[in-house]
């Protein structure tokens, strides 16, 4: 009996785990990312990285999330380096000390979608004007919910148009979930909701160019949506590949990845536009 | 919806042309479950049967948690884990946060109670004379508990069957400690939230139906072992 226990003991301990050796290897050399699912969803993140790694020998690995998630991740010292999309968040985060070296990467735009019957008649207009006639109406607005960067901007809007947040109105949809099925139920609901352009692109190819919802407002200032990149602060996570983080930060800004994003197209369009300073 | 019978194509495809990705999560899946269950049978076999053979004082509290312990959610499993496995966490000196090890850490503290109160459950309706005869016959206390478990061994089996269903499937422990990473933690399950979120259903109902077809294939080889034991 005891020899058996001994043996299965030793089973579980050595002969087990040594597949996962392998499976979990983490050289010292890789890299690790938090990043939010608009950049990995488009296939972005799979079009750059072996470049990178290519370039600099530094091997990549990255989980998507929503940018609330992945700043958490940050703030925990569970990876090295952040590419998201929410400036007044990033900013706050970088002055807290939990990140450094944050530089402007890329940018592509929101849009705000509805029906084509567009019962608000937000065609064209400005966003303050649109939210404006959707609250008005009492129509369905289909968010996220979910304190994604997509959902920050989202409740960005609303103040800026000087409105509540509608949190507790019967017409404010929160789906707690990601953008393409956001956008799903939106069309299922008749409703309007914000998207960014990219997860748009999908979403009328996944409709072979005839989607239920239309774009109705953009090229507004404000649906602006700028990603940034930022190395986890290593005075507070003394285990942060910061050298390594400097060299992605450093790549990403420069100009041969900058022409790479230029060329990234999407079904056949463009979808982010490079801005590093 | 097209994109059902879509589904069942690319399942095809996936699987006979060799699809590098869905291997690979295939493969991270198998690697965990298998880690996951061997360390759940270990730890929760010994366990369940003294919780169901022997009476010991505050028995039926004890079995009263570890049945409550059968609703834990995946989600709440993977972010307790992640807060202990997190850099900041308690255990965060070990790395193994976004590793399969992690997520196979997650699973067993999901598949554990299923096992334990499966097993107890099995010893429980044993044929109360067994232990009687056995002794009438001069067994010794090894003999005992040996012929005991083996008695229950369909029990068991049943115990293993439905916790390893619970492991393959889960999704919370998988997305929250393994971070659903490419070519390392990206299991079948996270492959298909990720590819439902990009709007890919067909992909997503592929992968379901490898999952599927894994889980037969070990049903049919217990099932065999079942007929001959």
């Amino acid at each position: 009996m005891r020899r058996l226990c001994t043996l299965l003991f030793l089973a579980l301990f050595f002969i087990i785990p040594s597949p996962f050796n392998a499976a979990d290897a983490r050289a010292d050399g890789t890299l690790l990312m938090a990043t939010t699912t608009s950049t990995d969803n488009t296939g972005l993140l799979d079009y750059l990285i072996p470049e990178f790694t290519k370039d600099t020998g530094i091997a990549m690995k990255w989980t998507a999330t929503g940018t609330g998630k992945a700043l958490k991740l940050g703030k925990n010292c569970d990876v090295d380096v952040l590419m998201v999309h929410a400036p007044p968040a990033e900013k706050k985060y970088v002055a807290e000390g939990y990140g450094i070296n944050r530089r402007e990467v890329m940018y592509n735009d929101f849009v705000m979608i509805g029906p084509a019957d567009d019962p608000a008649g937000i065609k064209g207009k400005s966003v303050t004007a649109s939210l404006t006639s959707i609250r008005s109406n009492n129509l369905v607005f289909v968010s996220r919910g979910d304190n994604s960067g997509t959902n920050k901007k989202e409740k960005l809007l609303w103040k800026t148009a000087g409105l509540p947040v509608p949190d507790t109105e019967s017409w404010y949809v929160q789906t707690g979930q990601g953008m393409l099925t956001t956008i799903n139920i939106a069309a299922e609901r008749g409703g309007y909701t914000m998207t960014d352009r990219g997860t748009y692109i999908k979403y009328e190819a996944n409709h072979a160019g005839n989607p239920p919802l239309e774009i109705l407002v953009a090229g507004d200032a404000i649906l602006l949506n700028q990603y940034s990149v930022i190395a986890v602060n290593p005075e507070r996570c003394t285990k942060v590949k910061t050298g390594l983080a400097a060299a992605f930060t450093h790549w990403m800004a420069a100009e041969k990845a900058q022409k790479l994003i230029g060329e990234f197209r999407l079904m056949g369009k463009q979808l982010f536009t490079p801005n590093a300073k | 919806m097209d994109f059902i019978t879509g589904g069942f194509i690319k399942a095809f495809e996936l699987l006979l042309w060799g699809d590098r990705e869905t291997y690979s999560a295939v493969y991270a899946t198998l690697l965990v479950s298998t880690g996951s269950m061997g360390a759940s049978l270990i730890l929760g076999i010994p366990f369940g049967f003294l919780l169901g053979y022997h009476p010991f004082k505050g028995k039926r509290h004890v079995r009263t948690l570890v049945d409550t312990l059968l609703a834990l959610p995946t989600v709440f499993v993977g972010l307790m884990v992640y807060a202990f496995l997190s850099r900041q966490g308690p255990l965060g000196e070990m790395g193994l946060l976004f590793t399969l090890r992690g997520i196979a850490i997650g699973q067993t503290i999901l598949a554990l109670p299923i096992v334990i109160s499966l097993t107890a459950t099995a010893v429980e309706a044993m044929d109360r004379h067994l232990r009687i005869t056995l002794i009438s016959l001069g067994a010794n206390r090894r003999q005992l508990l040996f012929s005991s478990l083996w008695e229950v061994r369909y029990g068991i089996v049943a115990a293993a069957l439905t916790a390893y269903g619970r492991v393959m499937t889960e999704v919370g422990i998988s997305m929250m400690v393994g971070g659903n990473i490419k070519w390392h933690t990206r299991t079948i399950t996270t492959a298909i939230a990720l590819e439902t979120n990009k709007g890919l259903f067909a992909t997503g109902i592929a992968l379901g139906l490898v999952l599927i077809f894994i889980a037969l294939f070990v049903n049919v080889s217990v099932s065999f072992l079942k007929r001959r034991y």
